[in-house]
């Protein structure tokens, strides 16, 4: 925290750089607008953000159910947590709100593929023509979670996430290689999508409801969204900068 | 019957770097063009929020919509074709600037060698030296002939640079010096010396400073931000078609660009294109678009699509080896690489641009002595500085497990730790390497999409055995804690990415038998048709192809002024 001024001073003393800059372009032919725009505006991130320091006072409302029913929830939200745990580094995936964040992306045009190519006719093709199947992601996740249950009641006659945390380990490893049959999918395939998923969910601008507070960042001492790094770009050793995210990147 | 409009001097389909190129040219010498884009506009102010990995690296925020065209793949003719249904070995783009919005910005030139690869590797190793079915061919160009027009692309970007010590001779230096150094390239630029290679920095479309290029463009010099590959320059900084060629050819009046308008026929009277039929994305009407002379200026597969769709020129027929178009397909073998772990050491690896790094040509080309090795070419050896950002970053030792609590650690330890050198191996055509329409699956419009027959072949396997150990060598030499090297290439598989240089299919050439457009880009057998891109490139050179890209476009604008003013006929 001893940093904290000095890069705020820093981050100021690029953006009157940036502005410097754009009065030059300004001069030939103006080729674009973000820098004009900046021109006027108050650097968002003089202002200390809410909720980085104090405890928290008002509720997330962003921590709700767009797609998982209850029990789905609980269940993403126990396994992302064995795959990034909480830990001596810092929060795990439950902390940083990742099934929040997958619930959320599976509600919208990532979970319909939307933009993937979904026309028939389907077959099954080698494995270098990638995924062929006519599942969209949140299908995909409903089967799997729904498997992830059933495998966990027949094996140990306890939901996923009763589990204990070894036993949760050894249901998504039999996942990951393979040894459940899924009827309409691979679960090793489901899986690899649950682990993408949630380093998605760690690292992701918070803004989609993982990377709470940005602490996903803070544990690779990652700083987010800056303006630049001109000034920083030849110094030896990691520089430490208070990380910023793209809320503070808007002006109201 | 489609909507007729009043015909034009010029239509362009497509308006990236080569349309934007065109664009600026024509106008400039004083023709009315045309030209048609089926993304939407972009500007600027469009990457207000553009340090956002997941939307713009991951969800894939300004690429082409697969849902509406995609590609089919197949690894051989024996093997049914299937669609890419998702975004994977490569990114295309889409809208105005198309991949000119989202690349890194890394700007060589190709080779000497690379123009005249077949008269040079036999000169120096024998016929034999070629496998039997590799099929590479001269360009029916010189690196000097070429090299004005190098020239004029990086003056017109603005590219950040210095010379490279083993390329070909160049008319004068970069216009703008060379981006910082960052520590870790000061690092690999050492051990380069030490082992006594030839290392420069990497020609940058990033601009090191400042600069106000010929036609009076000015823009401002890069932040090191770290979001180029993939992103929008917030800046404009990196140079992209929407922010140097596309407002000069506005500013001329004679320039109209149609966003939104997605060609699907280049309409034709016997030997003669008479235009381009479009769709209006909006509205679904059908456009006809008359035009003296016809450019396609889209991405290599789109160029290829469409003459094909439209029954022009000869298609190519990999079983007898007779027609041009959709042959001599070629990418790029980019998996040889070596990566050093350091235990005790942080980087600020975070920040970066997409061209920031150092590089060298030792064993790129023709630079080194092939005559024990089994393969041709090389590959341009670099470690570059992009900007490591945290999803996609996740390097850890092998036999790391890949989730839970030890790859937690393993990926936050050496998330600032780690140097990667890698070899971006040229691709060599080959007789079953090719593209041509699929015959099951169709676009939104119900037409056949584009299928590619690809794969890696022992010329890239041995190419990557040993350039990958050339890559081990730099990182031993910085000595790391731990040192990991990729040798094994393994099948061509289109879901982990690689690179969007894609390339062939429109070849040029000297000789009419065997390339499809000479060495203005204009097509032997249509002469008013022009097809400028790295579709015209007769195999790809170990290097990032823009640069080149960029030549050819510059060549192709003085071509298709000689062609109107001399009223016709196929140029020399």
């Amino acid at each position: 925290m001893a940093n904290q001024e000095e890069n705020k001073d820093s981050s100021t003393i690029s953006r009157r750089k940036f502005l410097a800059n754009s009065g030059y372009a300004i001069g030939g032919l103006v080729v674009g607008g973000v820098l004009g725009s900046l021109l006027g505006r108050e650097p968002k991130q003089q202002t200390p953000a809410p909720n980085q320091s104090a405890p928290q006072q008002t509720p997330d409302f962003n921590q709700a159910l767009m797609f998982f029913t209850q029990e789905q929830f609980k269940v993403v939200d126990a396994a992302t947590e064995r795959i990034f745990p909480k830990d001596d580094n810092g929060p795990g995936a439950r902390d940083l709100g990742v099934a929040f964040f997958i619930d959320h992306q599976l509600a919208g045009e990532y979970g319909f593929n939307a933009r993937d190519y979904m026309q028939p006719p389907f077959f099954p093709g080698e494995k270098v023509q990638g995924y062929q199947g006519r599942l969209r992601r949140r299908e995909i996740y409903e089967i799997g979670l729904r498997e992830m249950q059933n495998y966990s009641m027949s094996k140990y006659k306890k939901n996923f996430y009763d589990l204990a945390p070894e036993e949760q380990d050894a249901v998504l490893t039999a996942f990951e290689k393979d040894e459940i049959k899924l009827t309409t999918t691979s679960a090793s395939g489901f899986f690899k999508m649950l682990v993408t998923n949630t380093l998605e969910g760690v690292y992701a601008d918070p803004l989609y409801g993982g990377n709470k507070n940005m602490s996903g960042w803070n544990l690779k001492k990652y700083p987010g969204n800056q303006m630049s790094y001109a000034n920083i770009i030849e110094k030896e050793g990691l520089p430490q900068i208070k990380p910023a995210s793209l809320r503070d990147h808007l002006s109201h | 019957m489609p909507k007729r409009l009043p015909k034009v001097d010029v239509v362009l389909v497509g308006v990236g770097w080569t349309g934007g190129i065109l664009a600026s040219e024509l106008t400039k010498a004083g023709l009315t063009v045309v030209g048609l884009e089926r993304g939407k506009e972009r500007k600027t102010e469009d990457y207000f929020m553009v340090h956002d990995e997941l939307r713009y690296a991951l969800r894939y925020e300004l690429m082409q919509d697969l849902s509406r065209e995609t590609v089919t793949f197949r690894s051989n003719e024996k093997v049914r074709a299937l669609p890419m249904r998702s975004y994977g070995s490569f990114l295309l783009g889409d809208g105005l600037g198309g991949a000119g919005v989202h690349w890194n910005g890394q700007t060589y030139r190709f080779l000497p060698y690379d123009f005249q690869i077949r008269t040079q590797t036999i000169e120096r190793y024998g016929a034999n030296k070629i496998p039997a079915e590799m099929t590479i061919q001269d360009w029916g160009i010189t690196y000097d002939e070429l090299e004005p027009y190098f020239d004029k692309f990086e003056k017109m970007a603005g590219i950040s640079g210095e010379e490279n010590p083993l390329g070909g001779k160049r008319s004068d230096k970069y216009p703008t010096p060379p981006m910082k150094k960052s520590p870790t390239v000061n690092m690999f630029i050492e051990a380069a010396k030490k082992l006594n290679l030839h290392p420069y920095m990497v020609p940058s479309a990033n601009l090191s400073e400042n600069y106000t290029n010929p036609d009076g463009v000015a823009r401002a010099a890069c932040q090191y931000c770290g979001y180029c590959e993939r992103f929008g320059c917030e800046y404009g900084a990196k140079a992209d078609p929407v922010v140097t060629v596309i407002p000069v050819a506005k500013k001329t009046g004679k320039f109209e660009i149609r966003s939104h308008s997605n060609v699907r026929r280049i309409l034709h009277t016997g030997n003669r294109a008479t235009g381009v039929l479009y769709v209006d994305v909006t509205t679904g009407e059908e456009i006809e678009q008359p035009a003296d002379i016809v450019v396609l200026t889209s991405f290599v597969f789109n160029n290829v699509r469409l003459l094909l769709m439209s029954n022009l020129g000869r298609p190519y027929n990999a079983a007898n080896n007779t027609g041009v178009i959709g042959k001599n397909y070629a990418y790029q073998v980019f998996k040889g690489q070596s990566v050093g772990f350091f235990n005790d050491s942080e980087f600020n690896t975070f920040a970066g641009a997409g061209s920031l790094g150092a590089c060298l040509d030792d064993f790129n080309g023709d630079n080194f002595d092939h005559s024990d090795l089994n393969f041709i070419h090389g590959a341009n050896i670099a470690y570059t500085q992009t900007g490591k950002r945290p999803i996609q970053n996740n390097l850890v030792p092998k036999g790391t497990p890949g989730w839970g609590k030890e790859f937690k650690a393993a990926s936050i330890k050496y998330y600032n730790s780690t140097i990667s050198v890698a070899a971006q191996g040229a691709c060599m055509p080959f007789r079953h390497h090719y593209l041509d329409l699929d015959p099951t699956y169709r676009d939104a419009y119900g037409d056949p999409l584009i299928r590619i027959t690809f794969d890696f072949e022992e010329q890239d396997r041995q190419l990557t055995q040993y350039l990958a150990s050339r890559c081990e060598d730099i990182v031993k030499e910085m000595k790391p804690s731990l040192v990991e090297t990729a040798k094994e290439l393994g099948p061509y598989d289109i879901t982990p990415y690689q690179s969007t240089h894609n390339t062939g299919g429109v070849i040029m050439g000297a000789d009419p038998a065997t390339s499809a457009v000479n060495s203005y880009l204009q097509m032997w057998d249509v002469e008013n048709l022009f097809v400028v891109g790295a579709s015209a490139f007769a195999h790809n050179s170990g290097y990032n192809p823009t640069g080149t890209v960029g030549a050819l476009a510059y060549r192709a604008a003085e071509g298709i002024l000689k062609y109107r003013k001399s009223g016709g006929g196929i140029l020399v």
